[in-house]
């Protein structure tokens, strides 16, 4: 697009500035995958070069498989963001379809909760749900470490908005039909409303793969370890000295969303920013 | 004040399209010139390239003799009132209209938003741009909302800051972007007489830019009709109207449109025109005002079929649909004509002389022996 | 014609009474699952949380004492606790202008690019989605005091090497310098947005105006078009940063001797480390109180946003 108005320093200026910027934001990322791959004799000589002298290969990546459960921290991340996902879903879709679509009474009163519930972080629970869990001894469980997140109030809000602006008319013409109140919402409504579903779940997901407080709060054991968790306890327990299999296994667990980001910026994009609030 | 507005064949391609085609058209002072044509012709385009905001890809610009080709936008001494308003929604009505002031009078510093009015030496020059937005917006009867900012405004009230924001600079020429087509209709028509009473005062050079044929024809002293980037013809609204120098022209202007028949069609349904009109065939067109509805002396019958009636209170609008289904329009005076059911067999008659003649590729060819209608009308 | 007009009222009407007749049960059964959890996992956990605040409770004891609010009074003389109070708002003040700053600079630099828009803004959002614990094992090792790349950079340029983790004074930078890396990006989208948001007949009615430079036009269009995006974005920035703790629980554990000791760090050891319940829920709810703060800010910004039509 051809705007010439706007505030347009020199291109060729603004390129080498961006380029220079993309280069130190993109250095971190460089780090991590050469790191993975020289051996560590080069880390100790005391000057910084580009490319591997020697290269190891997939060693360490094999190693991170291998001896350091990374798989095991990957099926966790899985299974927990996963499983949280679904339940949000379930539970937050027709919750926002009452709020959107019905009238009933304490549905402000519900609404309100909603929203002051939307500024309450995970920490601000965090001492009497590891209590309460403590107390039915479900620590150091899957169930402990979603548990928390099963209700998702920005689902709620999101959802809500979106189904407020669904027609009317279709949802009385599927109830004229005969249609049960649950079969209008997950065959009629929520099809229409799929691209906020896919926005929230990006959100979603990215928001407890990466999530390092609370699985660090209820998980114990490393075979439940979340990726977060598991390279921290790594990183800790092999006190820094290895850092090919770190930066490996560091390269294995982002890789996953990475991967995704790059094959769908614009869903990613739009699902991380549309709280304003990471 | 006024200035002659010189275009020399002015040309622009975005790529491979070529949306203006050597576009000429000098206005003279103090004239209120009209560009209209359909949407997509090519008006904005041209209207931005006057006023600097894009390049031309050739040609040139000169206003009183003087090239301005080389000038940015702001240098050429040309205001411009934008479709949207384009008014700046973070500042009230009196600092709209204050900005091509302050921004041409005050040095850099105290142009500051803000902390500008902390910059020192420029009382008296504050206190001038203060006196002149007052005077601007009392022109234009918005003197009470100069605290407001656009959002509180109406659609009305917002184009009128817009003209009071190009008035304010005291411009040699004005130029519009279809400032009306944002207002609803009635709102339209009264700023029409607004805005063509604003440039009898002003006395500037108006350049308004319009699809809307009526608006153009209503305020101007003369119309450019422009179609697909080119200025087809630029004459004044009865030159237009009585005597198109094309047929696209023809049919742009004047409503109901004006009806068109072919020479071949026309000596059908009646043989007197064969002898009045060329041997090759020819496009041939009647204003409604040509068509009668009772026998007239020097008009030739023709039968054709009631389609639909328009009442327009003191006259009528009357559609006629010919054997071959060609459309015809009649202006007639109510209750002149008994009408009864549509599908009703009646007939029409047309001039025998003095009708206009397009060839095939849309030109007049008959152009002299007009001019008495085109004057009287 | 009245008969006609009642007709077209009643049809008018049908449909609603048809969403009316519906029995509210179905909205409670609808919205029953996402109540039970909002009271068991929000609701119940916080007035818990707040009456633990004022209890001397400690996990793994069975005894529960009523103290008032000596946890709070305690909270204002500890040396600790107002370290990390510090630490926190020292940490915002360097994340949130700076990555607001960077991330408007980012956002108008790129907007006004011909070609390469989106790869740019690829590269710069990249950082937003890396998962923080690790990126900060990488950013640990970059700024490592003698093998860390960053510090042979350095050297190698012929400057002193920097042992940014190391030492007090630089810590809390290096934390900060992390997070306006991962936050950068993510505040681009956002003016992105409100950049495109601008009309261009704005840009073009100020060249007519006399804003000839872009620069004037940039102060006095942009800029103020910016401003309600502008209040969202830092709210928003100081919030992140406010929550910050990852880089801390992985990088520095609160240290070198206190230097990086965060609220939200501070709170999970007293809460989880030495499980003194009472004092970590008053610690909580000082944490709580400024975030309604900030959320308070950020609803009344969000009101405001509208009022640029
Ligand atoms: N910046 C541009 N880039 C490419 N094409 C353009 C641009 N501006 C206008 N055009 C094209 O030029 C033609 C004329 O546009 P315009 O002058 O806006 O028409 P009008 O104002 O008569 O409706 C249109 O077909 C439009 O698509
Ligand atoms: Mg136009």
């Amino acid at each position: 697009m051809n705007r010439p108005h706007r505030f347009r320093p020199g291109q060729i200026l603004s390129h080498v500035i961006l380029l220079f910027l993309a280069f130190l934001f993109m250095f971190p990322f460089y780090v991590m995958i050469v790191t993975s791959v020289r051996s560590p004799a080069e880390l100790f000589v005391p000057e910084f070069r580009w490319l591997p002298e020697s290269f190891t290969g997939l060693r360490y990546y094999i190693q991170a498989v291998a001896d350091i459960p990374a798989l095991t921290f990957l099926k966790n991340g899985v299974l927990i963001s996963g499983g949280i996902l679904i339940v949000q879903l379930l539970t937050a879709i027709p919750c926002a379809y009452a709020l959107a679509k019905f009238e009933f009474r304490g549905r402000d009163l519900l609404f309100a909760l909603v929203l002051f519930s939307l500024t309450v972080p995970i920490q601000a629970p965090a001492l009497p749900l590891f209590l309460g869990l403590n107390a039915i001894g479900a620590i150091d469980t899957y169930f402990a470490a979603m548990v928390p997140f099963f209700l998702s109030v920005f689902a709620i809000f999101l959802f809500r908005q979106t189904f407020r602006t669904y027609p009317d008319e279709i949802i009385q013409a599927a109830r004229l039909d005969g249609m049960s109140e649950w079969a209008i919402l997950w065959t009629v409504v929520v099809p229409g409303c799929l691209p906020s579903v896919a926005a929230f779940s990006i959100f979603s997901v990215t928001a407890h793969w990466n999530d390092l407080y609370w699985p660090m709060v209820v998980i114990r054991s490393n075979d439940l370890m979340t990726p977060p968790l598991g390279l921290a306890f790594f990183a800790d327990s092999e006190s820094g000295a290895n850092y090919g299999a770190l930066m490996a296994m560091a390269t294995i667990l982002t890789a996953p969303l990475m991967i995704g980001f790059l094959l769908a910026q614009r869903h990613f994009i739009r699902g991380i920013t549309m709280t304003g609030v990471k | 004040m006024t200035a002659a507005v010189q275009l020399r064949n002015i040309s622009k391609s975005f790529g491979e399209t070529q949306t203006l085609r050597d576009v000429s058209l000098a206005i003279r002072p103090g004239e209120f010139m009209s560009l209209v044509g359909p949407s997509g012709c090519g008006k904005s385009t041209l209207l931005r390239i006057l006023a600097g905001l894009a390049p031309q890809s050739g040609g040139t610009i000169s206003i009183d003799g003087t090239g301005i080709d080389h000038l940015p936008p702001s240098a050429r001494d040309i205001a411009m009132v934008f479709q949207s308003y384009a008014l700046y929604p973070h500042m009230t009505v009196r600092q709209n209209i204050a900005t091509p002031l302050r921004m041409r009078r005050l040095p850099a510093p105290a142009r500051l938003p803000g902390i500008g009015r902390l910059w020192p030496g420029q009382r008296s020059k504050h206190n001038g741009i203060d006196q002149a937005v007052i005077d601007a917006a009392r022109l234009v009867e918005i003197e009470p909302m100069l605290d407001r900012r656009p959002a509180a405004l109406s659609g009305g009230q917002r184009q009128r800051v817009a003209l009071a924001r190009a008035i304010v600079r005291h411009p040699r020429v004005f130029l519009m972007d279809e400032p009306l087509s944002n207002l609803d209709a009635r709102l339209r028509v009264t700023m029409r007489a607004e805005i063509a009473a604003l440039h009898r005062r002003l006395g500037a050079t108006f350049v308004y830019v319009t699809h809307d044929q009526v608006e153009a024809m209503t305020m101007s002293d003369r119309v450019a009709v422009m179609m697909d980037g080119e200025i087809v013809q630029c004459a004044s609204p009865a030159q237009l109207y009585g005597n198109p120098r094309d047929l696209r022209v023809a049919r742009f202007i004047g409503s109901p449109e004006i009806a068109t028949i072919s020479s071949d069609e026309l000596i059908a349904e009646n043989g007197g025109f064969a002898p009045v009109l060329p041997r090759d065939p020819v496009t041939v067109a009647f204003r409604p005002e040509a068509v009668l509805l009772s026998p007239a002396a020097d008009h030739l019958e023709i039968p054709a079929t009631l389609e639909r009636i328009e009442q327009l209170g003191p006259e009528l609008l009357v559609f006629l649909r010919l054997g071959s289904g060609t459309r015809l329009s009649a202006r007639a005076a109510a209750g002149r004509i008994p009408l009864s059911a549509e599908g009703q067999s009646l007939s029409a008659w047309l001039p025998a002389r003095g009708f206009m003649l397009f060839d095939a590729n849309g030109r007049r060819l008959d152009a002299p022996h007009i001019r008495e209608f085109a004057d009287a009308g | 014609m009245p008969a006609d007009l009642t007709q077209s009222v009643s049809i008018s009407r049908a449909p609603r009474r048809l969403g009316a007749i519906l029995s509210p049960r179905i909205a409670y059964g609808l919205a029953a699952p996402s109540v039970l959890l909002l009271v068991l996992t929000v609701m119940a956990p916080i007035m818990m949380m707040i009456l633990l605040s004022f209890t001397s409770y400690k996990f793994g004891e069975t005894g529960i004492e009523w103290i008032g609010i000596g946890n709070y009074a305690q909270l204002f003389g500890d040396r600790t606790f107002r370290r990390a109070l510090w630490n926190t708002f020292a940490y915002v003040l360097m994340v949130a202008p700076a990555s607001v700053l960077l991330g408007l600079f980012l956002a108008v630099l790129i907007d006004g690019l011909s070609k390469g828009q989106r790869f740019y803004r690829l590269i710069f959002f990249l950082p937003v989605t890396a998962t923080v614990v690790a990126m900060a094992m990488v950013w640990k090792y970059l700024l490592h005091g003698t093998i860390g790349p960053f510090n042979l950079l350095l050297q190698s340029l012929g400057l002193p090497s920097l042992d940014v983790f190391g030492g007090r004074d630089l810590a809390l930078a290096g934390l900060a310098a992390i997070n306006i890396w991962s936050l950068a990006g993510f505040n681009m989208v956002l003016f992105a947005a409100g950049l495109t948001a601008v009309p261009e007949d704005l840009y073009e009615a100020a060249a007519m105006d006399g804003m000839d430079s872009k620069f004037d036009r940039f102060l006095n269009v942009t800029l103020p078009l910016l401003g309600p995006v502008t209040m969202f974005v830092i709210v928003t920035s100081t919030i992140t940063a406010f929550k910050v703790f990852d880089t801390v629980a992985v990088i520095t554990h609160g240290g070198p001797r206190g230097a990086t000791d965060v609220l939200l760090y501070t709170t999970y050891l007293e809460g989880f480390s030495y499980f003194r319940m009472g004092s970590a829920a008053a610690m909580t709810v000082v944490f709580l109180a400024i975030m309604m703060v900030f959320a308070w800010i950020q609803a009344r910004v969000l009101d405001r946003k509208v009022h640029y039509r």
